[in-house]
């Protein structure tokens, strides 16, 4: 018993040491710099206030858009990956299967900034308004809207969606749907009742990733909404990097941990009696 | 070196290119690549020594590379690769986006530059934070400081102490394309923010920099660029929320929508304006004459650099008239050094983007210290982007 109690010790001693170091570390100095002040040229000098915390207020306006617009975009790259995922994996002929899903990583291979500065070009006035008009429809405008940020998101996240609802629909026991159809379920109905049950834990894997770096985002807003739709990543940028306020932004940043904390947990829970009913269901 | 039939050049061919090189008129990149040498360089250093980047020059070792943090669109490349045929130091370039991001960045710590380009009013900062180095000139022999107009040169030496030369000035102005003002000539900021709420709505730029966007909006109601009275502050807080719904965008990298005609007006520095203006002639760029910045840019070094040596040799190098000359043909930003512009085209000292008339000048303000680290100047700026 005693030498794997080690054995396991040993096992866990990388994965510790590292999040010892760069994560539990780094939040205990956020935490502590939260409760600074802003030096006369910026930066920060040690003290022992509340002052920051009382200033939230302040940011409220990033705080409510980054909560509007995480889910939002959650849901909306979920309606985009699923019906993806539920071809690639159910639909598709298997000797192209790899080739396209090779086609949803590849995008990947280049940085996220260089694809998000490319849809500049396709949403502004030479790209799709542009196409529009020759079939039109004038006068449309789409870069620098709430909505060229959505679509920006729902590009730049799809393949975290993609891939935890396909693996889990790939997995599924096909003679499940077979069964289902025998016994004279429509398909919609067994998509209902057998197919997308079975998936939900690869939507919720999917929306989980997708919402947790949403709340962080600020590239794409910052690219895609003109500086004009300001997220709480975008605060956080600003607050370190342009007034230097190391405090204050300190404050913000363990203010957006403890929000995720929050709306994670709520969400874990629901998930979890979701599916504990959806057990219970199945016994009956 | 005996002649083998599988070398990817000539026995002559490979003396004449070495030759060419030795003299310097082919650069070491063209050289290695013709000759097909570039792998093979370190083997073959030893055989022929001038094949290796020269390690010594007459300033001694300077090391292998010197690592440099400006501007975009502020350098000429070519200057760059002379820099390093010469000296053996491989320039690396950081670009960045705002004077505050530089402040930023040196006050987190190991930066790593080894000289940066501060703008005039950030100098007494950063000699406040203990960030920056005096400048020891006789490591500069091209600086002449009677060379330039103390206007320029002056924020460089604080309490008697060079921390920073001269680089380049200019003016923070607008760009406007004139294709779309149905001929009105726009001549004050005044101009610009009403224009902006009526015909050019959905058109305007300002930049994602608290200096100049919030001064220009002081600029409307005649307050001081610098401005950092409540009260006025709150006059242009006003303006900003009453214009924001009918911004283009916040963004300091204006140049790619002016271009594809989404913005049509855009807050702008000189060399961008001179850019703009020389592709696309309808491009007009404006002073107000309320006022507005007068700038100016310096070369500095950080404490701490880790190629000092390197820094102060790229530094004497960029101010060499000659090769500065090179520099603002490319970039367009104005000098004060009479040398570099003895040197420079008639034209280009006539211009009325880089050399704008005396009674618009008059008018303009150099930013202070105060205007950059005042807190509530950056809190106003966060509140106008988060509306």
């Amino acid at each position: 018993m005693g030498s794997s109690r080690w054995a396991n010790r040993l096992l866990l001693l990388p994965a510790t040491g590292w999040l010892l170091v760069m994560l539990v570390l780094p939040l205990l100095v956020v935490v502590i710099f939260s409760f600074g002040e802003r030096g006369a040229a910026g930066g920060y000098v040690p003290a022992l206030t509340l002052a920051q915390y009382a200033n939230l207020p302040a940011r409220f306006t990033a705080f409510k858009n980054t909560l509007i617009l995480a889910p939002i975009g959650t849901l909306a790259a979920l309606l985009v990956a699923y019906p993806l995922a539920y071809f690639l994996a159910l639909r598709v002929n298997p000797k192209w299967k790899i080739i396209l899903l090779v086609m949803v990583i590849v995008p990947f291979w280049t940085s996220i900034l260089i694809r998000t500065y490319a849809w500049i070009f396709i949403l502004g006035g030479q790209g799709i308004p542009k196409l529009l008009g020759f079939i039109g429809i004038e006068g449309v405008r789409l870069i620098n809207t709430p909505v060229a940020v959505l679509i920006g998101i729902i590009y730049g996240y799809l393949p975290l969606m993609v891939f935890p609802i396909f693996v889990s629909l790939e997995k599924l026991d096909k003679r499940l749907l077979d069964a289902s159809g025998d016994l004279g379920a429509s398909p919609l109905r067994t998509f209902r009742n057998v197919t997308l049950p079975l998936s939900l834990p690869g939507v919720a894997t999917g929306c989980m990733l997708v919402f947790i770096l949403l709340m962080g985002e600020f590239l794409i807003p910052a690219l895609l909404g003109g500086g004009k739709v300001f997220f709480v990543g975008n605060a956080l940028v600003d607050l370190f990097l342009q007034s230097r306020n190391w405090a204050y932004g300190s404050a913000v940043a363990a203010t957006l941990v403890v929000t995720m904390l929050i709306v994670i947990s709520i969400y874990t829970k629901l998930i979890t009696r979701g599916s504990n009913q959806r057990d219970d269901a199945a016994l009956f | 070196m005996s002649k083998k039939d599988d070398l990817p050049i000539s026995r002559e061919k490979f003396m004449q290119e070495l030759w060419r090189y030795k003299r310097g008129s082919v650069t070491r990149r063209h050289f290695l690549g013709v000759t097909g040498l570039g792998v093979a360089t370190t083997v073959m250093g030893a055989a022929v020594p001038s094949l290796l980047p020269r390690k010594s020059w007459a300033a001694g070792d300077i090391g292998d590379r010197v690592i440099l943090a400006t501007w975009p669109n502020y350098h000429d490349e070519a200057n760059f690769e002379a820099f390093t045929e010469m000296t053996g130091a491989n320039v690396q370039v950081n670009v960045f986006g705002s004077n505050e991001e530089m402040l930023a960045k040196l006050q987190a710590g190991g930066s790593g530059w080894d000289v940066f380009v501060p703008t005039n009013y950030t100098i007494t900062t950063y000699v406040g934070e203990g960030l920056i180095e005096s400048l020891d000139l006789s490591m500069i022999p091209n600086y002449d400081g009677g060379a330039f107009d103390p206007r320029f040169s002056d924020a460089g030496t604080v309490d008697g102490t060079v921390y920073a030369v001269p680089k380049n000035w200019g003016t923070t102005g607008y760009v406007v394309n004139t294709k779309h003002t149905n001929g009105r000539k726009l001549t004050t900021w005044k101009d610009y923010w009403d224009i902006t709420k009526e015909e050019f709505s959905g058109r305007t730029m300002v930049h994602d920099y608290q200096l100049t966007t919030i001064g220009n909006a002081l600029k409307y109601f005649g307050y001081s660029f610098n401005s950092v009275d409540a009260n006025e502050l709150a006059d242009a807080e006003k303006l900003l929320l009453e214009v924001k719904p009918h911004l283009f965008a916040i963004n300091s990298d204006y140049q790619p929508p002016l271009r594809n005609g989404d913005a049509w007006m855009s807050m702008c520095w000189t060399g961008d304006g001179k850019q703009l203006n020389t592709d696309i002639p309808e491009m007009e760029y404006v002073l107000g004459k309320e006022g507005g910045e007068i700038w100016s840019d310096y070369y500095a070094m950080p404490k701490g650099a880790e190629h000092p040596a390197a820094g102060y040799a790229l530094i004497n190098f960029l101010l060499d008239p000659q090769v500065n000359a090179k520099e603002v043909l490319a970039h367009g930003y104005p000098v004060a050094d009479s040398r570099t512009n003895d040197l420079l085209p008639k034209e280009l000292l006539e211009d009325p983007i880089l050399y704008p008339a005396q009674e618009l000048l008059d008018a303009l303000e150099f930013g202070a210290a105060a205007t950059l680290t005042d807190p509530n100047r950056a809190e106003l700026l966060a509140r106008f982007k988060s509306a």
